[in-house]
């Protein structure tokens, strides 16, 4: 009866544990709230796991602790196969769960849209301007969850130590990179140097920026606000450095923005 | 009979071996000679790997970039994380503990090549000497342990050059060791041993070595590419001749994947030693575990490109690495629920040694359980290459391994040098390290989730405060190593004779002097088939 009420004292906090999302940052894209829902699960497996061979090993360290002058062995148990067989099953069963849930999150992100059923793949003015190499060599990053064709188009290239972002419909260039808010935005990436990454922590994503092999990445953001844009990956001595900004706006303030920034006044 | 197996074993030039202090310093064939330089030396190289950890936390300290130049904290991460892994982690728990044991646990009276092991540890100081001179002359690689091109083909050659020779010496070190323990194992039992009556750090480290001798050639191969894009200006990884990054990737962690299990599942075989002896039990479930071993070898070779889940691979590959490596989970898990039942119903002795063996399991427990989170390819693609991947192997890595490396010297001690070591100093190192450890990896967590990637020297001045706690678990853990250095060092000379065996423990290193002689045992070698039989009846 204790034991019983113990396992479910610890199943219990661990589900509370793991309703508290206070420890991640705001939610900005479609996947934040996915991401988070997955992070919660994880984080309330891992909690009641953890509880439980922390309690069986402190529970053993003092009610089977030696006391002075014992010299005698403990029971000669040599194993137990059922028991064995539960404690292999147990996380079996649970990694399985893990996996195929995680698997479903991932799909619900977009991450197992192929390439070529891609909306923004469509434009192959893009992909030739991105690079020489076939459509069909570009690596994708998450895809969106929405399925629409991406509203905005945004060319990044980084180098050592800045992201730079062209909107090939308005040519404009830009240091931050600004989008609408709640419409399906597309990145193709390229690197001039080195490896780079794309981390935007609101949005939960990121994707490597790889020097001769062009990347694309999909998101769409649901919460206006400036989010920092952060390179991920080791990139030189001033790779700490290597931040800007991603804006999202308004869909009026996003207008207002290209217009007021676009070098061109008959285009805006 | 040669002279070689009748006699002390000779020296490089068949002259006699010295019997006293300076055979430590010389070209030893004693493998238990050669074990405790193996132990001295990745142990120096500990204490240089610690105070570049020390200036990395101190550069972190604050938001800004103040305390090193960039230049200079890049070749101080980089050199941190080469000397910790190849230099400490893998030579003491493959090198110092296997060199040192696994003869005994064989019943032989050395390694099966002892020539080689030597020349195998040689290898080690001159690659560790090269690697830290680089940073004095011209400047350490820049470009952090994994050496990802283009960057290390861009950053300054001279340091980049010498720490692919250091790196490729010391991976020739460990294969030289791993083929030794091979042959040892399966070759040199003692006659009518059987391989299911070997102590379990046995089994570890034959899927050790296994595990070494596949991957470690490629990660050798790959550097010499590396080197000739360096030097030759070839184009294997040079995007602007037609190289392509990220086969580099897919080579470099088809070691350095494995190479997480080289450094920990010699740690899970020395805690299979430690445990039952300390607690007066049976380890628990023996046949489950060796086969977990086998399956944690196995799997560990396939699961490599879960450090690649942001690089941009395709999907079905992501799916695969993902489902691959949560496996992992499950013969791990049995082991540390094995363990758990070792300890049940024991009599357990809470001393030094016990208590980081138990502090292994509450803190590779929680690294296993970061593990599986990373290993979902939505929730790495959020914190890859952030301070949680940081939190996460220094759980591992150090939560795990260096706590059973501390808790096996604080077991071995007595049979290496004769003396025990003191038991209050042992209990103070504890107390720093495990608050230090805690206090210093807990908080990254958080940073990583929130925002801050790894390998900078500048961060969001938001994070100051928990960068500020991680720093100061980092000088806890500093400290720590004061009480164990003046304990190791003044119980060697003043310590309480420990006797030939102060744990009466039943495996065969225990059945001889201590220190033991020249060849092991004064008679024949003892055939163990109980290696845990606690608790049993006598043997007759």
């Amino acid at each position: 009866m204790v034991v019983v009420s113990l396992v479910v004292a610890i199943i219990l906090i661990g589900l509370w544990v793991g309703s508290d999302s206070s420890l991640l940052p705001v939610q900005a894209s479609l996947n934040a709230p996915l991401y988070d829902q997955l992070f919660r699960v994880l984080y309330s497996i891992g909690t009641i796991l953890f509880l439980g061979v922390f309690g069986v090993l402190i529970y053993s360290l003092i009610r089977f602790r030696r006391r002075a002058g014992d010299v005698s062995d403990g029971a000669a148990t040599e194993g137990n196969l059922p028991l064995e067989i539960v404690w292999t099953a147990i996380p079996a069963v649970v990694v399985l769960f893990v996996g195929l849930y995680s698997y479903n999150i991932y799909d619900r992100m977009g991450g197992m849209t192929s390439l070529g059923d891609h909306g923004g793949m469509h434009s192959m003015e893009a992909m030739t301007a991105m690079d020489q190499r076939p459509a069909g060599e570009v690596w994708g990053g998450i895809g969106t969850a929405t399925g629409l064709t991406p509203a905005t188009t945004v060319d990044v290239t980084a180098m050592q130590f800045a992201f730079i972002f062209s909107y090939p419909s308005s040519n404009i260039i830009s240091g931050e990179l600004h989008v609408p808010v709640g419409q399906p935005v597309e990145l193709h990436m390229k690197a001039n140097d080195v490896i780079h990454a794309f981390w935007v922590p609101q949005f939960r994503l990121k994707q490597d920026i790889i020097p001769g092999q062009p990347t694309v990445l999909a998101f769409t953001p649901t919460r206006e606000g400036t989010y920092p844009i952060i390179c991920a990956e080791l990139c030189g001595p001033y790779h700490g450095g290597m931040r800007t900004s991603v804006v999202v706006h308004g869909q009026d303030a996003y207008e207002q923005w290209l217009k007021q920034n676009s070098p061109d006044p008959v285009a805006a | 009979m040669t002279t070689t197996t009748s006699s002390p074993s000779p020296g490089l030039f068949d002259g006699p071996e010295p019997e006293d202090w300076r055979r430590y310093f010389g070209f030893s064939l004693d493998h238990k000679v050669i074990g405790i330089q193996y132990l001295v030396t990745s142990f120096f190289f500990y204490l240089v790997g610690g105070v570049l950890a020390g200036m990395i936390r101190t550069e972190l300290t604050t938001p800004i970039s103040d305390f090193l130049s960039r230049e200079a904290y890049n070749e101080v991460l980089t050199l941190h994380g080469t000397i910790m892994i190849f230099l400490w982690i893998v030579p003491v728990v493959n090198g110092a503990f296997g060199n040192y044991l696994v003869p005994f646990y064989v019943g032989a009276r050395d390694m099966a090549f002892p020539r080689l092991n030597a020349i195998a540890f040689w290898l080690i100081p001159p690659a560790g000497v090269m690697l830290i001179t680089s940073y004095f002359i011209g400047g350490a690689s820049q470009s952090g342990w994994t050496a990802y091109p283009p960057l290390s083909l861009t950053t300054p050659a001279a340091g980049q050059l010498v720490w692919i020779f250091s790196v490729i010496l010391l991976g020739g070190s460990s294969i030289l060791g791993g083929i030794n323990f091979i042959a040892t194992i399966l070759k040199l039992r003692r006659p009518g041993l059987k391989l299911m009556e070997l102590p379990m750090y046995c089994w570890a480290m034959l899927g050790t070595s296994i595990l070494v001798v596949l991957s470690t050639p490629v990660l050798a191969g790959t550097l010499i590419l590396l080197a000739f894009d360096i030097v030759a200006h070839t184009g294997f990884f040079n995007p602007g001749q037609g190289g392509n990054v990220v086969v580099y990737q897919h080579l470099f962690w088809f070691y350095s994947h494995p190479a997480v299990y080289i450094m920990v599942l010699p740690a899970f075989g020395l805690v299979s030693e430690i445990l039952p002896v300390h607690s007066r039990k049976p380890l628990f479930g023996y046949t489950t575990m060796v086969y977990s071993i086998l399956a944690i070898v196995f799997l560990g070779l396939i699961v490599w490109a879960h450090h690649m889940f942001t690089s941009g691979t395709p999907p079905w590959m992501r799916l695969f690495f993902t489902i691959a490596t949560s496996f992992i989970a499950v013969p791990t898990g049995i082991k540390f629920f094995n363990w758990l039942a070792t300890l049940w119903g024991g009599r357990i002795a809470l001393n030094s040694a016990m208590l980081f063996a138990c502090a292994f399991i509450v803190n590779f427990v929680l690294g296993g359980i970061t593990g599986v989170a990373l290993a979902q390819v939505p929730f790495d693609i959020h914190v890859h290459d952030t301070y949680f991947v940081v939190a996460h192997f220094h759980y591992i890595v150090y939560g795990g391994t260096v706590f059973v490396i501390f808790s096996s010297i604080y077991h071995w001690y007595p049979k290496f040098t004769g003396k025990m070591l003191d038991e209050r100093l042992g209990l103070l190192h504890f107390a720093l390290t495990f608050i230090g450890f805690n206090l210093c990896f807990g908080p990254q967590h958080w940073l990583g989730i929130n925002g801050m990637p790894r390998r900078v020297a500048e961060y969001d001045p938001q994070f100051t405060l928990l960068n500020q706690i991680s720093s100061v678990g980092a000088l806890l853990m500093a400290l720590s190593t004061l009480p164990f250095l003046y304990n190791v060092i003044a119980s060697y000379f003043k310590g309480k004779v420990a006797g030939d065996n102060p744990w009466r423990a039943l495996t065969s290193e225990w059945l001889t002097s201590s220190p033991p002689p020249v060849e092991n045992w004064h008679g024949p070698a003892p055939h163990v088939r109980h290696p845990y039989g606690y608790g049993a009846e006598p043997q007759p």
